[in-house]
């Protein structure tokens, strides 16, 4: 992680951004900092506002309330040519009518630098994203993942204060996109450039940034690194969202520095590590990631804490691990992964087996709302 | 599949060739008439050329009307362009319903209404009827054509293409002059063509607007057919109709190359 050498004033700070479009609001109350070269990801399913919160700082939509800080400076009454943001553009925007090199010099010429600089500046560029050679031709003649690097190009060349991507790596086949995942990083880092993503893909989200912010129906719902993203989601929402879930309602039964009881009248007698800030009898729920859920044919010995009976509803088998869902005798369906590190063809449990799932108390996360 | 034409087909489509074209092709061929009198044939001969050459005051007219043809095409592509940028570009204000009904309005419209109200207006200010008033006429009418074809194209023109532009760090008017106007273009000069045949055959509106000292090429045309039609006038519009079919072929290929661009 880069993090941040000046950690009093942040490179770009939303104070209470709102934007309505009519009476809906699209972007609601966000505050966020974001420090000089951070890897940030706005994550949130299609609609939350994300995109709409990034044209805001491209400057492509006006905010109903709040402010953008940009270095100290509101940048809110900024137009969009004078913001040193650069934007990469979903649909890429290559200019159809310029070569490569026009593309790549066409920032660079409004600010009416020497031809010579220009020059040298676009053919580094371009020897950047490996595009050398292409200079000459049309967008229209280049692929698909060359083409998204001549936008990346485009913007990079002006040197942003943040770089801005929205969506970058949508239009890229599968295979092409885990490479220019990397890619993408590796480059930010050797540039230490601040990198704004949205993307509604959350291991894109989680393989790239160093830290996420999870959007939902115009509001920021969580803002972390990926693995406490991940890990301690702070709501059902979130951990839904973020991967798959395991979840049991309960109530609080007993909390404090040993860790937090719950008793749940499907699931009986459930135990987290950590302790909840709330008072007794609260109605919670329990999340469990199905990877921490362990199956076994027998039940297991000593505590029974944190351990369903149930039956093999449903098998998937995903090649380099196993899903299984499992019907409890409480009626509650729970699903399980395990990883498949030997090369069983045969699997030791199977469909309608009798089986026991158990999990650490360190796996689950409490979870109020 | 594709199957060869129908004898059914065939001529129908010869029927309607002939009913379109069958006048324009005899007023053609008797342009090259070596006689004297339009309906009887004399053998070949360019001599209503060369009297057409000699001809002042129909030079005179051509000119005038290539003249005014040209002035309006430019403005109306001007007008009709920037009132397509407003229409597809500006979402909703006040106004939006009954700007883009004013703008289609003289699609519409008989002609002579326009004319008429045209005639009132210049009236009414006062203005020297003559060869402005026609060449304002002229622009208002084909101002909507231009803006019917330049709003198709803009419908479908990737409105990111400009906000790069303006996110590279150019400002609105020179992102719209320097990415959006050359991508647009084709549809522009295919409205500039339109207008400029539009305004050089008309007829109507100029006969209304007009004033001495500016007469047109159809005006011309027109009051010396009802003398009597004599061979310079088949040779006359035989110009005409290549100068308009020259523009308006070339107006389909660069709207065309346009498409193919896309």
């Amino acid at each position: 992680m880069n993090g941040s050498s000046d950690k009093t004033r942040p490179l770009l700070r939303f104070e209470g951004v709102v934007k309505r479009f009519g009476d809906v609001p699209a972007v609601d109350r966000v505050s966020l900092d974001i420090h000089e070269g951070e890897f940030f990801a706005l994550l949130g399913p299609s609609g939350c506002g994300k995109t709409t919160l990034l044209r805001m700082l491209a400057g492509f939509e006006q905010l109903t309330e709040g402010h953008i800080l940009l270095d100290g400076q509101d940048i809110g009454d900024v137009p969009p040519h004078r913001r040193p943001v650069n934007m990469m553009f979903q649909s890429y925007a290559l200019f159809p009518h310029l070569t490569v090199a026009g593309n790549v010099a066409f920032g660079l010429k409004q600010e009416a630098l020497p031809k010579s600089e220009i020059e040298s500046r676009v053919s580094a560029m371009l020897a950047l994203v490996r595009l050398e050679g292409y200079g000459g031709r049309k967008p229209q003649q280049l692929s698909g993942g060359q083409r998204q690097r001549v936008a990346l190009a485009r913007a990079l060349v002006k040197r942003p204060r943040v770089l801005l991507l929205d969506e970058p790596l949508s239009a890229l086949d599968r295979k092409l996109r885990e490479e220019t995942r990397f890619e993408l990083v590796e480059l930010q880092q050797r540039l230490g450039l601040t990198f704004i993503i949205v993307t509604h893909d959350q291991h894109e989200a989680m393989i790239m940034a160093d830290r996420i912010g999870v959007m939902n129906r115009g509001q920021l719902v969580q803002v972390g690194p990926p693995s406490e993203v991940y890990e301690q989601p702070n709501s059902r929402w979130v951990a839904g969202f973020i991967g798959d879930i395991n979840l049991i309602e309960g109530r609080v039964a007993a909390t404090g520095p040993q860790g937090t009881e719950i008793k749940s009248e499907t699931a009986g007698r459930l135990h987290a590590a950590q302790p909840a800030d709330v008072s007794l009898g609260t109605s919670v729920w329990l999340a469990v990631r199905p990877e921490k859920v362990s199956i076994a044919a027998h039940a297991p010995e000593g505590s029974q804490t944190n351990v369903f009976a149930g039956k093999v509803a449903d098998i998937g088998y995903l090649g380099n691990s196993s899903l299984y869902k499992v019907k409890l005798d409480n009626g509650l369906v729970m699903t399980a992964v395990v990883a498949n590190r030997t090369r069983l063809l045969e699997r030791p449990i199977g469909r309608y087996d009798r089986v026991w799932l158990s999990f650490p108390s360190d796996a689950g996360v409490v979870l109020t709302r | 599949m594709r199957r060869g034409l129908s004898a059914f087909n065939m001529t129908a489509v010869a029927l309607g060739l002939a009913f379109l074209y069958l006048p324009i092709a005899i007023l053609v061929i008797y342009s090259f008439n070596a006689s004297r009198l339009v309906t009887v044939w004399g053998g070949w001969s360019t001599r209503w050329y060369v009297a057409l050459w000699n001809d002042e005051a129909m030079l005179e007219a051509a000119w005038t009307s290539l003249r005014i043809a040209f002035l309006s095409a430019t403005a109306a592509t001007i007008l009709g362009t920037l009132a397509a940028v407003v229409l597809v570009r500006s979402g909703r204000f006040f106004g939006r319903t009954a700007f883009s009904g004013l703008v289609y309005a003289p699609l519409v419209m008989p002609e002579v209404i326009t004319g008429l109200s045209l005639l009132l207006l210049f009236v009414a200010i006062e203005a020297d009827r003559g060869f402005w008033t026609v060449t304002m006429a002229h622009t208002t009418v084909t101002m909507c054509f231009v803006a019917v074809i330049v709003q198709s194209r803009l419908l479908s023109f990737d409105l990111s293409l400009e906000e790069a532009a303006m996110d590279l760090g150019c400002p609105p008017l020179r992102a719209f002059l320097t990415v959006t106007l050359p991508l647009i273009f084709p549809a522009v000069a295919a409205g500039w063509m339109l207008a400029f045949t539009l305004s050089l055959d008309d007829l109507v509106l100029a006969s209304f607007t007009t004033g001495p000292g500016a007469t047109t090429l159809p005006i011309r045309i027109y009051s010396e057919v009802r003398l009597g039609v004599k061979p310079e006038i088949n040779a006359v519009s035989t110009v005409m109709i290549v100068v308009v079919a020259v523009g308006i072929i070339a107006a389909t290929l660069i709207s065309k190359r346009g498409v193919v661009a896309r």
